[in-house]
């Protein structure tokens, strides 16, 4: 300011002039940057979420869909006896079957050939025959999945130019499924065993009934544990805690309990509920006891910003016409602040529904063929599931990732969903 | 069994509630003035027998199985089990349990058949006695209240106290975590360091925890420098907040000072989105889609980058940050009170020049703790950097290299091998005990500098 004032002493004090127009611009011109900076960080997370999205959604829709094969299957009473029908010789069947769909086949190629059904088939024919043995000696339709790679073909994922040793199907085999296409054998139904089926080390069979199931348990046993517990805790701290050291020590207990790493409780449920307590590894009890740990602190932060919330006069009214204390919290705060509670629990629990790593150290990432029918069977989860999944080399599982992503991310979208509702119906203003 | 005690005590808990509220009622009708209402002497019963039953039955269900197993081991015949690994009694263990299951593999030798009739049989003597105990306490409970019913008992002081005992006991469990947490980390990790000197771990910079099971086996010795681990986790979380801070920063100016009131309205929830979005998702996004983009990137520019580079993890990190930071740092800047926001712009200044010489220095301390925080979740972060990050631990700062973090070892260490007495398991649990102290005294110095930093304004 001195300096100006110095040189050019009636120039600066003009608002017209030169030197005043030039600050001025100079001046609004680093307000746009700042503005278009801060525009431009907003969108850059905005693109990393629609890339996120993106990336799922392309890669994940194409896992709805599952490629079927039509065939006729001539079942020999050489191969089944109708005795014991559920003793067959269902692979041999099969490669009859793929022999009366290409009767020109070689005979060397019929290895090949049947490599185009999925492994499941011969089991679908077996659990049909013994169902009905009567069936042996006629032919009958099934409708099978075929196995990943031609699924990858007929989904278009197969560079059909490209070189030939490359890639997993080579030209015959890309004859063969062109032949039954143009038979009108091959449809694209939506894929339900991506729901209905449990894992399995075939791309084309793997689903996530298991993950689901197991998922549900663990969010039970969490919800029964860290709802009451959370409930129970919040209550005495905010209405009934006295101020003194250990209500202080509870308080930053809990903050800090809600910034421990996920993995640091993975560690704990490993050390003391399966190493001390001993119970079964990969079990959703155990991964609900965990989660519930974790869940906890936020239940009671929820809690109490709901139990706050409710006006003081509600209480004075109360005990006013002679309710106790606890009548009071029981019978009139409690209830009003149910809404709040409920939609912190939701979160809380949606949040638990995405945790991996301290499910990953229990052993919820065990390969398991059947649907847990208790929470004490072994299980995944849904996220574990996607982790193991991302984990496998074949390529339909990466369009199955995604899918299991997009199912994941379903739940947790309902779930939210819920809470937002819960709080617009009921919440009120006071 | 355990169904069977829980109707036992459910059915006597009601009982005791109908019982003692009809006692309570007739000496009411008798022309008695009580002290409480004829509910709370129900209630009285109900609770004096539903709190100490389910209590012995929920320790008898945890304590059950290690007691079991202890006996069955103990009575194993004299000599089976010398010179055996405790691996090897693992495995013994197993199958007794699953013979005892009905599952029988193979051949087993007789005295395995002996151990599992013996669990089987200890099993069902063991739900027999919980029954019985669980019987005995309620029968006692129901006994002793229902003497108490007079019309002079304060039965509603009697309920309000056990409901705030139980209160407290809920509140109690958050402590009990605690120290569990760090009992467990401390137990196992002082069984790290009598196998591994503590100095060794601290201040060693070479880390191969792949030491061999057999004597046979050939394998590396066994190195447990943590110095590369925690390295790598540094330089990981350092690429998260080199991106994550600006971004977070600047939009959260752009939503605190120039976004319109629309604008604010959906932006907010979207970059909240990111947030909820589960980190194991975000680890498939970087192997699937960034990981390989920045390898792209980096051959056109001729860079040497190695295919789980720490930049994909770090920068897919930094996106999962961005609106943990975005929302601290708009909570600081709102907390600055209006008058400085006014006094500047009286003054003359721009809303640039009021956010970057008023209220951002006047929010630094919020932002800092903000920022403190995130760098405590990216340390703890886990599945992102399982599944982008590198296994093999080097001491390099280079952020183009694969590096390994912390969390990354303990969960490596910990899939699907958890005997108990190998260096190898133990160190994941050394790593965990400094992994939680790390993250504790990061969050205790980051909460305590946002919360002092709001009683200056208040």
């Amino acid at each position: 300011m001195t300096d100006q004032t110095n040189d050019a002493p009636q120039a600066s004090h003009g608002w017209a002039s030169p030197e005043f127009q030039n600050r001025l611009s100079r001046r609004r011109r680093s307000e746009a940057i700042l503005k278009g900076v801060g525009l431009g960080a907003i969108l850059f997370a905005f693109l990393m979420l629609g890339i996120l999205l993106w990336t799922l959604i392309s890669g994940g829709t194409q896992a709805f869909r599952q490629t079927h094969i039509t065939l006729d299957v001539p079942i020999s009473a050489e191969l089944v006896d109708a005795e014991d029908p559920s003793r067959g010789n269902y692979r041999n069947v099969m490669n009859e079957a793929m022999q009366v769909t290409f009767p020109d086949a070689e005979e060397g190629d019929l290895r090949a050939l049947s490599g185009i059904v999925s492994n499941a088939a011969q089991f679908e024919v077996r659990d049909r025959i013994v169902a009905d043995p009567s069936l042996i000696g006629q032919t009958i339709t099934i409708k099978v999945p075929v196995s990943d790679p031609y699924d990858q073909l007929n989904k278009g994922n197969v560079d059909t130019e490209s070189d030939e040793t490359m890639r997993r199907l080579n030209d015959a085999a890309i004859g063969w499924f062109q032949q039954l296409q143009d038979e009108g054998r091959i449809s694209k139904p939506i894929n339900w065993a991506l729901i209905t089926n449990a894992d399995s080390r075939f791309p084309e069979l793997a689903g996530l009934k298991g993950a689901i199931i197991g998922s549900f348990y663990a969010l039970l046993v969490c919800f029964l544990i860290s709802f009451p517990l959370g409930i129970g805790a919040a209550i005495y701290l905010e209405e009934f805690a006295p101020k003194n050291r250990l209500s202080d020590v509870i308080e930053v207990n809990i903050n800090n309990l809600a910034a421990v790493p996920s993995v640091v409780f993975g560690l704990l449920a490993l050390a003391v509920f399966l190493g001390w307590f001993g119970m079964p590894r990969s079990a959703p009890l155990v991964g609900g006891m965990t989660l519930a740990l974790m869940t906890m602190p936020t239940i009671i932060i929820a809690t109490r910003a709901a139990l706050k919330a409710v006006p003081p006069s509600i209480r004075e009214a109360a005990l006013g016409v002679g309710a106790s204390k606890q009548q009071v919290v029981f019978g009139h705060v409690l209830p009003l602040a149910m809404p709040g509670i409920l939609t912190g629990t939701i979160i809380g629990l949606a949040q638990a529904l995405g945790e991996t790593a301290p499910l990953l150290l229990i052993g919820m990432n065990a390969f398991v063929t059947a649907a847990p029918s208790t929470p004490l069977d072994a299980a995944t989860a849904l996220p574990t599931q996607i982790f193991i999944w991302a984990d496998s080399p074949e390529r339909g599982f990466v369009s199955r990732t995604s899918a299991a992503i997009l199912v994941l991310l379903g739940f947790l979208v309902m779930m939210n969903a819920l809470a937002i509702f819960l709080r617009n119906r009921f919440e009120r203003r006071w | 069994m355990t169904g069977f005690a829980f109707a036992l005590l459910l059915t006597a808990a009601l009982a005791g509630y109908m019982m003692n509220r009809q006692a309570a009622v007739t000496l009411r009708d008798g022309g008695q003035r009580l002290h409480s209402l004829g509910m709370f002497h129900g209630l009285y019963a109900l609770l004096a027998v539903l709190v100490p039953a389910i209590i012995i039955v929920l320790l008898w269900l945890v304590l059950q199985s290690t007691v079991i197993n202890r006996l069955v081991m103990a009575g194993l015949p004299d000599g089976v089990l010398d010179n055996l690994g405790s691996g090897a009694i693992q495995l013994i263990k197993a199958e007794i349990q699953s013979i005892s299951q009905g599952r029988v593999f193979g051949d087993p030798e007789q005295w395995k058949m002996d151990a599992a009739e013996r669990m089987n049989s200890l099993r069902a003597a063991s739900g027999w006695l919980m029954l019985l105990v669980v019987a005995a306490v309620s029968a006692a409970a129901l006994f002793v209240t229902r003497r108490s019913v007079r019309a002079e008992f304060r039965a509603r002081q009697a309920v309000e106290g056990i409901t705030m005992g139980l209160l407290i006991s809920c509140s109690l469990v958050a402590i009990f975590v605690t120290v569990g947490i760090v009992l467990s980390l401390v137990f196992e990790s002082i069984r790290f360091f009598q196998m591994v000197p503590i100095t060794d771990f601290l201040f060693g910079t070479s880390w191969e925890p792949q030491i061999p099971i057999r004597e046979d086996q050939v394998a590396a010795e066994g190195a447990f420098g943590w110095l590369p681990v925690i390295l790598g986790t540094l330089v990981i979380t350092f690429v998260a907040i080199v991106v994550a801070v600006p971004v977070g920063l600047m939009s959260a100016i752009y939503l605190n000072e120039f976004a319109s009131k629309r604008f604010r309205a959906i932006a907010k929830p979207v970059l909240e989105l990111l947030a909820g979005i589960p980190t194991v998702v975000y680890g498939f996004f970087a192997i699937l889609t960034v990981a390989p983009a920045i390898r792209a990137w980096g051959a056109s520019l001729g860079l040497p980058i190695a295919p789980n580079t720490a930049l994909a993890a770090g920068s897919v990190m930094a996106v999962m940050l961005i609106p943990f930071i975005s929302s601290f740092a708009d909570d600081a800047l709102s907390a600055v009170p209006r008058s400085l926001r006014d006094g500047s712009m009286a003054l003359g200044a721009t809303r640039a020049e009021t956010v970057t010489k008023v209220l951002f220095p006047a929010a630094i301390p919020g932002i800092v703790g903000g920022v403190l925080l995130a760098v405590s979740r990216a340390i703890g972060e886990t599945m992102i950097v399982v599944m982008a990050a590198g296994l093999i631990a080097k001491m390099t700062i280079n952020p183009l290299d694969s590096v390994t973090t912390v969390t990354v070892q303990i969960v490596t260490l910990l899939i699907g091998d958890t005997s108990f007495d190998s260096p190898k398991t133990l160190a994941a649990f050394a790593l965990g005990l400094m992994l939680f102290i790390v993250t504790l005294l990061i969050n205790i110095v980051a909460l305590r500098i946002v919360r002092k930093y709001r009683e200056l304004y208040d």
